[in-house]
């Protein structure tokens, strides 16, 4: 603090001697370091009477009392001066904890990608936060691939740890893996179960098996997946009606199945691929089909992050939710 | 020179009899304007809560020596309905003035240390200190 006094005294002293731009911009600097250095409001005013009490020793009895008036007023604004860095640091704090948070939850959600000479499978998840409210779960077994793309409504921290329920839910369920309507019922009954009814979760569940090219599917109150038909190249929707998981103990769902012939494409997406809306002009799955087929002949990972870089640029760089997509193509 | 002294908060104007005598207290033992000012401004807070959810209270101020530091002790107390959570208080933003850096966790940034004891329809006891240095 002495060695501010003595500093702040010359920098005054050279002012009040010559004006100059020069001292003014030494001034400046002389805050920041204040600053840097969380001197409050109250200390400032008091440096700055101890030097006008040096410069001006004679008139200085007339303004002493101004000046204390001034260091009671800034007490307060040195109380929210500190009340903000100490929010600064608890804010610091909880960003890193979200940090760790959300290596844990990449580790845990991790999925590897199964393929085969007859078939190209794609993801990407890519959270809107550090967290993810989007799973994406494969199963690989020698007769069949199945599929789960789980969305939970909401973003953020209460999203992911329900995610984590339903992870742990799929994986208890690996015997049942081929049979989507088994998996979603029993996934509806823990959900109803373990999470407040302000939380849903949707889910598409696909299961592809490899000697028939035979994919079927089951929903819950998921957005419907993409199908591209190569040969009459045209889109349909993968519709499967079922209600979202956890509202009503006794839901049953219903599977639907197509044949997949070479060069189909199922596109599984989650609502923040389709829920870009910039007017209500635009048909947003339109938006999306146009562009799986603009690079229909690309590998399925390369389709992913081509949807992804386009939707992010069409949203100039600011999504709305976390965004998640899956690609599979036979080949 | 009085080692203690306190004022019982019964109206609003006691408030500041409770400040001009911690002001007194904190030049006596030898604190600069400024922390002069932080020291009645804490005081001023304590009281206004006393005033405010207590009703009645009383403000105590003593002169504390440890080894060869010398310090000032405020005790505010009262037999009001208490806080029911005392570590939610002491959190930023919780105070009705929220964000201007009042309330409680402003008092404990302007002293050196601050406790509270408060039981729910027995009252509470709030003690700051602050030390010369
Ligand atoms: N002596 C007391 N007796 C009972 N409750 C108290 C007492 N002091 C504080 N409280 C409770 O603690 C809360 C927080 O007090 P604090 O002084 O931090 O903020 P505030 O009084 O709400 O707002 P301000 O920033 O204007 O002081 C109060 O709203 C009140 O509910
Ligand atoms: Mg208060």
């Amino acid at each position: 603090m002495e060695d501010l006094e003595r500093e702040y005294h010359k920098i005054l002293a050279d002012y009040v001697k010559e004006q100059s731009e020069r001292t003014l911009y030494i001034g400046q600097n002389f805050v920041r370091q204040l600053i840097r250095r969380n001197i409050s409001p109250e200390d400032v005013v008091s440096l700055h009477k101890d030097a006008v009490e040096t410069i001006y020793p004679a008139q200085f009895d007339e303004l002493r009392l101004a000046y204390d008036f001034l260091i009671e007023m800034m007490v307060h604004y040195g109380m929210a001066m500190r009340e903000h860095q100490s929010l600064l640091q608890k804010q610091a704090e909880i960003q890193m904890e979200m940090n760790i948070a959300a290596n844990v939850q990449k580790t845990m959600l991790k999925t590897p990608i199964p393929s085969d000479m007859t078939i190209d499978i794609g993801m990407l998840s890519k959270p809107l936060k550090n967290v993810n409210g989007d799973y994406v779960h494969f199963i690989d077994d020698k007769k069949y691939i199945s599929v789960a793309v789980t969305d939970v409504v909401g973003k953020g921290v209460p999203a992911a740890l329900c995610m984590s329920m339903v992870k742990f839910g799929l994986e208890s369920m690996e015997e049942y893996a081929h049979d989507p309507e088994h998996v979603l019922g029993v996934l509806n009954r823990i959900v109803e179960r373990n999470v407040d009814d302000s939380m849903f979760i949707s889910m598409f569940y696909g299961c592809y098996l490899r000697e028939w090219g035979l994919f079927y599917y089951a929903s819950a109150g998921h957005e419907p997946a993409f199908l591209y038909r190569a040969e009459e190249n045209k889109f349909y929707d993968l519709e499967a009606k079922g209600m979202l998981l956890g509202i009503v103990p006794t839901t049953k769902y219903k599977r639907s199945e197509v044949l997949l012939e070479d060069g189909d494409i199922i596109v599984i997406v989650t609502d923040g691929v389709t829920e870009f809306r910039r007017d209500d002009t635009v048909d947003e799955r339109q938006v999306v089909a146009s562009l799986i087929h603009d690079v229909k002949g690309l590998p399925a990972q390369s389709i992913c992050e081509y949807l992804y870089s386009e939707l992010e640029e069409m949203q100039e760089f600011e999504l709305k939710d976390d965004f998640s997509v899956v690609v599979i193509k036979k080949v | 020179m009085q080692k203690k002294s306190s004022v019982e908060i019964v109206t609003e104007w006691d408030i500041v009899a409770a400040r001009q005598l911690g002001r007194n207290k904190a030049k006596e033992i030898g604190f600069g304007t400024v922390d002069q000012a932080r020291i009645t401004t804490a005081i001023s807070e304590l009281a206004r809560n006393i005033y405010l959810y207590a009703r009645f209270g009383n403000i105590h101020i003593e002169w504390i020596e440890e080894g060869d530091k010398k310090g000032i002790k405020i005790i505010a107390k009262d037999k009001g309905p208490g806080i029911e959570d005392v570590r939610k208080v002491l959190e930023d933003g919780y105070s009705t003035s929220g964000g201007l850096g009042a309330g409680l966790p402003g008092v404990k940034r302007l002293m050196d240390s601050m406790e509270i004891q408060s039981e729910i329809n027995k009252g509470t006891t709030i003690t700051i200190t602050k030390w010369l240095r």
